[in-house]
């Protein structure tokens, strides 16, 4: 047995099943999910492809705890080609600090690639969100070396239809609403593959239960009678 | 120049820095060292090694002393001093006196003008904009050489491409002042690459003014945070160069009850937390402006939420809002924020 643990601690067999390590990680705030993803949290230095069903499952409440935790510590964020307006005040209930927070909006799909390799390889980036509807193998390529270089970690939000497509990310993730939660299935990862999706739960304007939530304060208006003080969703 | 000439390298590295720097200028010039600043100036103009032997052209115009047969300064010094004063006046007796060094002539410091307007000549009609950007590197190097000896940077330069008949000007932005050539020729060259050249550039012209004191930085000993900025600046001007102005921005929030008046765009960087006071639940993605709902089905899960002010400023907003859940569609399955204005209903954002 002593013999086996110390051929296990040289290092020099690969075990299985234990997901690999890797350096630099952000922690997603979602226990459930940092066990599931090699290094407990978001990659940085490579692409990450998050892939949802529709808007509005809870896509980027997965990505807003590591947002808000990145940007409280000073960090830079840069969002690119969102599809709607991010709206600050929900970003700010969220915990982000929206004076670390850039904003770039590309006229068309090839400058949005271009921006997104300058903001990899400028440095003082943290996180980078993109949105690319369609983006062809050699042109994530050349971000995910843009991105070997930087400490940033890069999430790159797409359709579900491109899950079929070969992409050089190193974890990818599809998402769809369940119910009330959030499954997230790991299609590609550092290591071996996830064998079930995770149902998340991840912050819903709406409990499970199908209780509201309101606001703890409402400055100046009186509360409504009936219901719960119950701490904001957004 | 005497006491810094070992800094310099010597009088020959000096004067080989100078002519390659000419060089890249475009200039040509005629270079001449000599104890008195009247004795070089007349080398230079005379081309010369040495002051007896330089024409008398470069001394005085005077025909007079042609006609004496005179030909170089060697002869007109050797001439008597009065009868020089009497024929041909006193000042070139000092002129002489200045360049031999016997009367002092103290001279004002060259103060480089405080704003830079150039014309540059392309030799051919040029079509492309690399060989404008490669002309236009000369003008830019003479700008930046211009602004250190002012220890100064500008944060705005406009250059104009002069072509047959009509002008373009190119309007370049910098977050901070800068008299950097590299970032001048980076951006410049991204604002090249969006314009047309419908006319072949026949000249370029650039004007700085506004210059700004610019101190050298000296390096810090640990990697700094203000590099950092520096750098997060730079990278937003050249994006910004590039895709446009308003493509970048901050996000701030603002104390209104109207949804699409809490918040608004600003400059990365600016936004006082201290300001915010938390709403009730809103969408990560907001619709500008609200979709109207025709045919479709929502289930009413939490509101009304009544949003009823703008009165004095004419854009008054009565509304019950309302988050909901898609029943059918696209988004079916999703939260959404809707509202309630008369009677119509709006989607104004969904809850991501």
């Amino acid at each position: 047995m002593a013999a086996l643990e110390l051929l296990l601690q040289s290092n020099s067999v690969w075990r299985g099943a234990a997901p690999a390590r890797f350096s630099a990680t952000v922690s997603t705030g979602y226990a459930a999910l940092d066990r599931e993803l090699p290094g407990a949290g978001w990659p940085t230095g490579a692409l990450t492809e998050i892939l949802g069903s529709q808007e509005g499952i809870g896509e980027l409440q997965l990505a807003l705890p590591a947002l808000a935790r990145l940007s409280a510590a000073g960090e830079r964020v840069v969002w690119l080609a969102p599809p709607h307006l991010p709206y600050a005040p929900a970003l700010a209930a969220a915990g982000v600090d929206l004076a670390r927070l850039a904003v770039v909006r590309a006229p068309g799909r090839r400058d949005a690639l271009w921006a997104a390799e300058q903001v990899l390889r400028a440095g003082p980036c943290r996180a980078l969100l993109a949105w690319f509807r369609h983006a062809r193998y050699e042109e994530l390529r050349r971000l995910a070396v843009a991105a070997e270089a930087s400490r940033a970690c890069v999430l790159l939000f797409r359709p579900l239809e491109a899950s079929s497509e070969p992409s050089p990310a190193c974890l990818r993730l599809a998402l769809e609403a369940r119910g009330g939660e959030l499954s997230v299935r790991i299609v590609k990862r550092r290591g071996q593959p996830a064998a079930a999706p995770l149902a998340l739960t991840v912050p819903r304007p709406v409990h499970a239960l199908g209780r509201p939530a309101f606001p703890r304060t409402a400055p100046g208006r009186a509360r409504e009678p009936g219901r719960l003080g119950l701490p904001v969703h957004a | 120049m005497q006491g810094s000439l070992r800094y310099l390298g010597g009088l020959e590295g000096f004067l080989a820095r100078l002519r390659s720097g000419l060089a890249e200028l475009g200039c040509e010039a005629s270079v001449a060292a000599a104890p008195t600043p009247r004795a070089a100036l007349w080398l230079a103009r005379g081309r010369g090694e040495a002051l007896e032997d330089l024409p008398l052209g470069v001394a005085s115009g005077d025909p007079l002393l042609k006609s004496l047969g005179l030909r170089t300064i060697g002869e007109l010094l050797a001439l008597p001093r009065d009868g020089l004063a009497k024929r041909c006046g006193q000042r070139l007796l000092d002129d002489l006196d200045r360049a031999l060094g016997v009367l002092p002539e103290p001279r004002q410091f060259f103060l480089p003008p405080a704003s830079f307007d150039a014309t540059l000549e392309l030799p051919g009609a040029v079509e492309n904009a690399e060989g404008v950007l490669f002309a236009g590197r000369r003008l830019l190097t003479q700008l930046s050489g211009l602004l250190t000896a002012r220890q100064a940077g500008v944060r705005r330069i406009v250059f104009r491409l002069l072509q047959h008949k009509k002008q373009t000007d190119i309007e370049i932005h910098f977050s901070s002042a800068t008299r950097d050539t590299q970032r001048f020729t980076r951006l410049l060259q991204e604002k090249l690459s969006s314009v047309s050249l419908r006319q072949p550039v026949e000249a370029i012209r650039l004007e700085a003014a506004d210059f700004a004191p610019l101190h050298e930085r000296s390096a810090g000993l640990f990697g700094d945070a203000r590099a950092d900025d520096e750098d997060w600046a730079q990278l937003l001007e050249r994006l910004q160069a590039r895709l446009g102005a308003g493509t970048i921005h901050g996000l701030a929030t603002q104390p209104d009850h109207r949804p699409e008046y809490a918040w608004r765009r600003v400059e990365p960087g600016e936004w006082d937390p201290r300001e915010f006071r938390q709403p009730g639940p809103r969408p990560i993605w907001l619709f500008d402006p609200p979709r109207k709902i025709t045919n479709q089905d929502f289930h009413l899960l939490v509101g009304p939420e009544r949003i009823e002010c703008g009165w004095w400023d004419g854009d008054e907003a009565k509304r019950d809002y309302f988050i909901a859940r898609a029943d059918e569609g696209l988004i079916q399955g999703s939260f959404v924020w809707i509202f309630r204005e008369h009677d119509g209903w709006f989607m104004h954002g969904i809850f991501a």
